[in-house]
C-alpha cells in the first residue's frame, strides 16, 4: 500500500511541475472551527534544490491523457508511466500533510483522461470532499478544464480559492503548431466565464454580507516562454490583456525546459532561458505595481528585454531627459520609478522627508541600491555627472555591480 | 553612568521605561539584571515589575504612535539583540518628547532602527510558520521542535491557534527551554524540562503515530519529485531557506 503511494505520489508530482504557479496568497478563508485557513499572505513552506518555493502540494490527479501537446511530458504520444490517485489518497495526502505545516493546501491538475466534464467533476469532487467532509478551510488551486460545462466551474468556484487555465503559448499560431488538440478559444472562453462570475460574486457581496465565497484569490494562468519564437513586447502584450479584461491575478512564466526530440522544440540539453523569465517577471511586476505601460518597458521597435539589466534601469536610460530627480521634492509616483528605489524606500523617502531634508546618509539607512540610484538622482542640490552618455552609465552599473545583476534565477518574485 | 536592571521580560522593561522617567535619570544604561557587569561609579537601579507602571508606560505611548509602531516596539524587543534596549528607549523618548507622530520619521535614526530589527524579527516569526514541522506522536499529539535566531514564539501563537484549531499541538523552543502548546481551544506558554544532556527533546521517534513514517517519507518523496534538477540553483535555496533552520525539517536536514 505504501509503495504504491510513494510511487504514484513521485509520478504525479513529478508530471505537474512544471506548472509553475505556487502562490497561496490573496485568499481570504478563515477557519471555521475545522482545519486550516488561506488569509491574505501566501507563505512558502520548503524550497526545493532548484530554488523553487513550495507553498502548496502540487500534482496532477491522473497524467492519462488524451491530447498531445509537443511541451508536455504527460503528452499520449510519450512513454512515461501513467498513474492515477483515488479521491481519498488526495485527501489523505492534503490533510496529513497540512496537519504537519508541510503546506498551504493543494494545488490540483489532471491530464484530461476521458470528456473535460468527467475529468472537471473528479476534480471539483475531491474539492468539495475537502471543504464538506474533512470541514478543511486551506487554499485550493484548481485547474480549470477547458471545455468542461459552466456547472461545473461554477461549482469549483465556491470550493476554490484560485482557478487556473494555462494559455501556454502567446500566439495561436505557436498554440496550433505545438498543441494540435487546443485551440486559444478553449481557454479563454471558461477565463472570461469565470471572470464574469467573479465579479457578480464581488457585486453581490457588496450588496450581501453572507454571500459565499467565489474564487477569492481570483484566476492566474502560465505562458512558456523560449520554447517558440515570440518576443517580449508579444508576451508582455498578451498579459497586459489578462490583467486589464479578464483582471487575472497572475500571469505566471515558465522558461521551457526541453523534454523531448520533437524538431518543433528546442533540443534537450538547451538551457532553462532563466534570465529571460526573470526579466519578464520584473516587467510584469513594474506593470502591476508601478504603473509601468509595456510600451515603456518594450516596443515594437525594440521587443526584447535587456538581459543585462533590470526593465527599470532600461527604462530609465531611455528616458534620461526625466532624470535627475530631486528626493527633497519630487512626488511619490517619480520616486518610485527611480532605478535602485524600490516601493518600500521611495514610501521611506516620501514619509521621512516631511521631518526634514534628507541626505545620502539617510538614503544608505534605507537600503536604496545606491550603484544604481546615484545616477539619476539629486539631493540638496548634489547630482550626478552631467557629462555621461545612458550607455557609459549602464557600463558604470554594470561594472560596479555584484551578484544582483548574474540573474536571480526565481520563478517566484521575491516577497519582500 | 546610570545602571537600569530589569527582570528581562516585557513588562519589566516598560516598568524600567517608567523609572527612568521617574528617576529623571538622563545618562541611562537598562538592562537585563542577568546581564549586567558592573559599573565602577554608581550604584545600579533595581526596577520592580510593576504591571501598574508598564501598562501606564503603555498607555502613554499610544497617546503618541499607532497600535502597529507599538507591536513594532515589542517586536524589537524580542529580537534580543545586545543593547536593544538602548534603541528601543532612544525611540521611546523621541516619541514621548515630539508632538505629531513620529513613527513615520525614517531619517530619524531611533525609528530607522527599530524599523528594520523589527522587520528582521517579524522576517523569523514568518519563517517559523513556514518552517515548523509537526510530527505526530501516538497520543495524537502534533509536536515541533525549533531554535529561532528571535523569541517569536509569542508572535506566532495567533497564527498556529487559527489554522490548527482542531488539533492538539505543541512548539517548543529549544534555544530558550519553553513551549507553546495547544489543547481544548486555548494556547498556552510551558515550562518543558528534560534531563541535562538529553536528547529528548529531539528523538521523539520513538512514540510516533503510526502513519509519521509513511508521511515523513511522502514529504520526503514529493521534495524530490517536484525538483526541476536543470534549473537546479542551491544558493538560491539557501538564501530562502538558512541552513541554520534545517536541523527540524524531515525533507532535508532532520
Amino acid at each position: 500500500m505504501s509503495d504504491r503511494i510513494l510511487e504514484k505520489l513521485s509520478i504525479l508530482a513529478d508530471a505537474a511541475k512544471y506548472d509553475v504557479s505556487c502562490s497561496s496568497s490573496g485568499s481570504k478563508r478563515t477557519n471555521e472551527g475545522g482545519l486550516g485557513n488561506a488569509e491574505g499572505m501566501g507563505i512558502c513552506h520548503a524550497y526545493t534544490e532548484d530554488g523553487r518555493c513550495v507553498s502548496l502540494l502540487k500534482i496532477l490527479l491522473t497524467n492519462q491523457c488524451v491530447f498531445d501537446c509537443a511541451y508536455c511530458v504527460s503528452r499520449k504520444s510519450n512513454d512515461v508511466r501513467r498513474a492515477a490517485f483515488t479521491v481519498r489518497e488526495v485527501v489523505d495526502l492534503t490533510i496529513n500533510f497540512y496537519r504537519r505545516n508541510y503546506i498551504e493546501g493543494l494545488f490540483l491538475s489532471s491530464g484530461i483522461f476521458s470528456s473535460p466534464d468527467i475529468t472537471m467533476e473528479r476534480l471539483v469532487r475531491i474539492a468539495r470532499t475537502l471543504r464538506r467532509e474533512e470541514n478543511f478551510h486551506g487554499y485550493i488551486h484548481l485547474k480549470t478544464i477547458p471545455g468542461a460545462s459552466d456547472e461545473l466551474l461554477r461549482e469549483a468556484g465556491l470550493y476554490a480559492d484560485r482557478l487556473s487555465v494555462n494559455i501556454e503559448m502567446p500566439t495561436k499560431e505557436s498554440l496550433a503548431l505545438l498543441a494540435p488538440d487546443k485551440k486559444q478559444e478553449d481557454v479563454l472562453r471558461p477565463m472570461a466565464f469565470l471572470n464574469e462570475s467573479i465579479q457578480a460574486s464581488r457585486d453581490e457581496a457588496r450588496s450581501l454580507k453572507t454571500a459565499p465565497l467565489f474564487v477569492p484569490a481570483g484566476q492566474s494562468t502560465q505562458m512558456v516562454i523560449g520554447a517558440t519564437p515570440e518576443n517580449d513586447w508579444q508576451i508582455l502584450k498578451l498579459s497586459d490583456g489578462f490583467y486589464r479584461k479578464l483582471n487575472l491575478k497572475r500571469v505566471y512564466y515558465s522558461g521551457y525546459v526541453p523534454i523531448s526530440n520533437d524538431n518543433r522544440l528546442p533540443a534537450i540539453g538547451t538551457p532553462v532561458p532563466m534570465v529571460r523569465e526573470n526579466r519578464l517577471y520584473q516587467a510584469d511586476w513594474l506593470m502591476r505595481r508601478y504603473n509601468f505601460t509595456v510600451d515603456e518597458l518594450v516596443t515594437p521597435a525594440d521587443p526584447f528585454l535587456d538581459m543585462q539589466i533590470d526593465p527599470k534601469l532600461q527604462w530609465a536610460l531611455r528616458n534620461m531627459h526625466l532624470f535627475p530627480v530631486d528626493i527633497n521634492t519630487a512626488d511619490l509616483e517619480t520616486i518610485q520609478r527611480i532605478p535602485g528605489i524600490g516601493l518600500q524606500s521611495a514610501r521611506r523617502i516620501w514619509e521621512a522627508r516631511k521631518f526634514r531634508k534628507l541626505t545620502w546618509e539617510h538614503l544608505k539607512s534605507f537600503r536604496i541600491a545606491a550603484n544604481r540610484a546615484r545616477h539619476f538622482i539629486t539631493l540638496q542640490g548634489d547630482g550626478p555627472r552631467k557629462d555621461l552618455t545612458p550607455l557609459q552609465i549602464r557600463s558604470h552599473i554594470l561594472a560596479g555591480a555584484h551578484s544582483k545583476y548574474t540573474a536571480n534565477h526565481s520563478p517566484q518574485l521575491p516577497l519582500f | 553612568m546610570q545602571a537600569v536592571l530589569y527582570d528581562g521580560s516585557w513588562y519589566g522593561f516598560m516598568a524600567a521605561v517608567f523609572d527612568v522617567y521617574d528617576y529623571r535619570f538622563t545618562d541611562v544604561s537598562v538592562c537585563p539584571a542577568d546581564r549586567f557587569n558592573g559599573h565602577l561609579f554608581s550604584e545600579p537601579h533595581r526596577v520592580y515589575t510593576d504591571e501598574k507602571k508598564a501598562k501606564r508606560v503603555a498607555a502613554g505611548l499610544l497617546n503618541k504612535i499607532s497600535e502597529d509602531a507599538s507591536a513594532q516596539l515589542y517586536r524589537c524587543f524580542l529580537s534580543g539583540d545586545a543593547a536593544i534596549e538602548e534603541t528601543l528607549l532612544a525611540y521611546i523618548r523621541y516619541a514621548l518628547s515630539s508632538g505629531p507622530s513620529v513613527e513615520s520619521d525614517f531619517s530619524h535614526p531611533a525609528v530607522i532602527k527599530v524599523t528594520q530589527i523589527a522587520k528582521k524579527v517579524w522576517r523569523e516569526q514568518h519563517r517559523m510558520e513556514a518552517f515548523v514541522r509537526f510530527q505526530k506522536t501516538a497520543d495524537g499529539l502534533f509536536y515541533a521542535i525549533i531554535e529561532p535566531d528571535h523569541d517569536v514564539l509569542p508572535l506566532i501563537a495567533k497564527h498556529f491557534k487559527n489554522r490548527y484549531a482542531d488539533q492538539r499541538w505543541l512548539i517548543y523552543d529549544a534555544r530558550r527551554r519553553y513551549g507553546l502548546s495547544h489543547e481544548d481551544g486555548g494556547v498556552s506558554f510551558i515550562e518543558v524540562s528534560f534531563a541535562e544532556g538529553s536528547t529528548s527533546a529531539r528523538d521523539v521517534a520513538h512514540v510516533y503515530d503510526a502513519s509519521e513514517d509513511l508521511y515523513q517519507k511522502l514529504w520526503k518523496q514529493y521534495m524530490t519529485s517536484v525538483n526541476i534538477a536543470a534549473r537546479k540553483n542551491l544558493r538560491l535555496q539557501v538564501q530562502h531557506m538558512p541552513r541554520r533552520y534545517w536541523k527540524y525539517m524531515p525533507e532535508i536536514g532532520g
